[in-house]
């Protein structure tokens, strides 16, 4: 054959060995990798680990955290990665446990199997800000938390109420029927109308799966049902913009409102064109800028993540820090006509 | 010998003709092994955060899913097939155990079933490839998808994450007074395994032979058909164990775990030296690749290169081993042969 079989099996288990034993060796020599940062006072290096890079809605949330850090005078950095994918997280954040950053402001692309790897951070002095998906309360000091089911909610019962004149006529197209956060709402929703817009009728729940074409044909069956449908609510990003698209090309345009949870990106040509006065969503961009200012409350210890701490974000004031150690952002952000050029996501 | 071996007699002519350490020097496994040690030092040396017991941690378990899949891997390719299947499988493998513990079973039973189920899909590749006839890249591809719209279908969009402590605490413990975590015990147990059946047993020399030429191995009377069956079976239920690993560290089953692992594992096999059509390839190569990759990637996020710029890396890493290899050989064969003879000059080149 063409080797030597005991030869080669000795220098491979003596390559392996010297391999394994070099990068062991190369361990115990250093000093500690964290020096600096131990204490969690002065460090004020912040690295942005979102679901994936190359995603508008992080990359806007990344800008508002660059700003914040910049303003605090700290160090900005946005690691991640190309897949959202837990695994993919937990090497950013045992990489970042090795800088020994100050504080990890995470999306967490699964609440439980990256919590390890955080405690792991944390344990070694890092401060670690949960934003937009949060862990288990159990695996990071605080989440930044970008709106409530309430403030949903009322916002698009709102919008809805103030485009047909508080009377009429709604349906709801939702994303897939057992779709927890969506049900949440649409349950909080209901509750609003009956209480505070007895002349808005709900007269039916369609679900559009957050399929594109799906949610397309429900939208269009929703208007031949009900012809005296005065508007829709969309509480999904797919299910809105597929029902604008349908609008936006049917003797509907203008007729019937349409509202919901929407991004700019999607919506700007039916903002444009008349088709949708206005949605909600939150700002990416605050999300960031206050989940930065809320890691460098925390490296500086003027925070520790239990209720009732207060601190200050800049420009968006002051925030006080809720149960399970949540800090909201606040209302939904409206998008109309007037500021949706100011959003790229 | 007659004809239709000429292939594989006129390779073992070439490389008996070369003193030991100059094969060993010369060869594309000792350029990884050298590497590797280079990207060790360097990193080290400049990268601030790298030198500390906690990268080998880190790293070792960061590529223990890998290293244990290309033992089977590399094999499966030294004879000139492939298995696309291995990440799918070990996602199958995670959900199993998933769903099994979920239900109210006792880890240990999960885990079985687990393998079993990496026994059962690696006899349905080695069926599909050796009885049915198809080949492996076909094959492979299928269960590919097969494996893992099962795993996503079990599971859904859903994760299990109740697994025991003391499983999820031992995935990731460390091997007392050392930085090495407990999963290199059953990787160098494999590892072991796979050696001695690579290089001291019939089974092993069977493997090169039939790479070098399938024909020639049956009439030499290799069982090709057998040997390939069961290095399928191994690839599944080493994939499974590697699904359990990947279950227990993250404390997560869910149907898209793994996701493009095959990828890493067949990359890392191919730059440790395996050729892609058979009948050359060594383990240490391989693992040396496998942790050349790891400690490059490791020291590149260190310096906070993104992980589209650490793809670019590894993957022009690759792409430039395989035509030094070709260059290589190339050179080789004209510098060793001043006045070749056509026919000896094409079949080495074949």
């Amino acid at each position: 054959m063409t080797f030597a079989p005991k030869r080669v099996l000795a220098l491979a288990a003596v390559a392996v060995t010297a391999a394994l034993a070099l990068t062991a060796c190369a361990d115990t020599g250093s000093s500690s990798p964290t020096s600096g940062s131990s204490g969690g006072s002065g460090n004020l290096s912040i690295t942005f680990l979102p679901k994936n890079l190359g995603n508008p809605y992080f990359d806007t949330s990344a800008k508002g955290g660059q700003a914040a850090v910049a303003e605090f005078g700290g160090t900005f950095n946005q690691v991640g990665p190309a897949q959202a994918s837990p695994d993919g997280q937990v090497s950013y954040i045992n990489t970042a446990t090795q800088q020994g950053v100050g504080a990890l402001v995470v999306s967490a692309n699964d609440p439980k199997a990256i919590c390890d790897s955080l405690n792991q951070a944390r344990s070694a002095g890092v401060k670690v800000v949960t934003f937009d998906s949060d862990t288990e309360t159990s695996c990071r000091d605080i989440f930044v938390n970008q709106a409530t089911s309430d403030g949903i909610a009322k916002v698009q019962v709102d919008l809805i109420a103030k485009q047909i004149g508080d009377s009429g006529e709604i349906a709801i197209l939702s994303a897939a029927a057992n779709a927890t956060n969506q049900n949440a709402w649409i349950d909080k929703m209901k509750a609003l109308l009956a209480s505070d817009h007895p002349n808005i009728k709900l007269v039916d729940v369609v679900y559009g799966n957050d399929d594109d074409q799906t949610s397309f044909d429900k939208t269009a069956a929703l208007l031949q049902a009900h012809p005296n449908l005065k508007g829709i609510i969309s509480p999904t990003t797919v299910g809105i913009a597929a029902a604008a698209r349908y609008l936006s090309t049917s003797a509907y345009k203008g007729k019937v409102a349409l509202t919901g949870l929407g991004t700019p990106n999607q919506m700007r040509a039916y903002i444009k064109d008349g088709t949708v006065t206005s949605f909600a969503l939150w700002n990416p961009e605050d999300l960031g800028y206050l989940a930065a200012y809320a890691a460098e409350a925390l490296i500086k210890g003027e925070i520790t993540g239990k209720q009732g701490d207060t601190f200050t974000a800049g420009k968006l004031g002051k925030f006080t820090v809720g149960a399970d150690g949540t800090v909201l952002l606040g209302d939904p952000f409206v998008f109309d006509a007037s500021n949706i050029d100011n959003f790229n996501f | 010998m007659t004809a239709p071996t000429t292939t594989a007699t006129v390779r073992v002519v070439k490389n008996y003709d070369k003193p030991f350490w100059r094969r060993v020097l010369l060869s594309r496994e000792t350029a990884i092994v050298v590497l590797l040690i280079a990207v060790a030092i360097v990193s080290a040396s400049t990268v601030r955060g790298f030198n500390q017991p906690l990268t080998l941690t880190f790293l070792l378990l960061d590529v223990a899913p890998i290293l244990l899949i290309a033992l089977p891997m590399t094999l499966i390719m030294i004879t000139g097939e492939i298995d696309l299947s291995v990440g799918s499988m070990v996602g199958l493998s995670s959900v199993t155990t998933g769903v099994l513990v979920q239900a109210g079973a006792p880890f240990g039973v999960a885990a079985l079933a687990a393998l079993l189920v990496g026994v059962i899909g690696g006899a349905i590749n080695g069926f599909l490839v050796t009885v049915v006839g198809l080949p492996s890249l076909a094959v492979t591809i299928g269960t590919l998808a097969l494996f893992r719209g099962l795993a996503v279908g079990l599971l859904g969009t859903t994760a299990v994450t109740s697994f025991p402590v003391e499983w999820t605490a031992l995935a990731k413990a460390k091997i007392a007074g050392t930085a090495i975590p407990y999963i290199i015990v059953p990787f160098l147990v494999l590892l072991v395994i796979f050696a001695l059946l690579l290089h001291f047993t019939p089974f092993g020399r069977g493997v090169y032979a039939i790479g070098l030429s399938k024909d020639a191995a049956r009439f030499s009377g290799v069982h090709v058909e057998r040997t390939k069956f069961v290095l399928f079976v191994l690839a599944g239920v080493v994939s499974a164990f590697a699904g359990i690993f990947y279950t227990l560290r993250f404390g997560s089953a869910r149907g898209d775990n793994a996701t493009g692992l095959e990828l890493q594992v067949i990359a890392a096999v191919v730059l440790g030296g395996v050729s892609v059509f058979g009948g050359r390839g060594q383990l240490y190569g391989v693992i040396a690749a496998v942790l050349l990759i790891g400690t490059l990637s490791s020291a590149l996020r260190l310096v906070n290169v993104t992980s589209d710029v650490i793809n670019i890396i590894t993957g022009t890493l690759l792409v430039l081993s395989v035509i030094g290899a070709s260059v290589l050989a190339f050179l080789q064969s004209r510098r060793r042969r001043p006045a070749p003879t056509p026919t000896v000059a094409a079949s080495a080149a074949s």
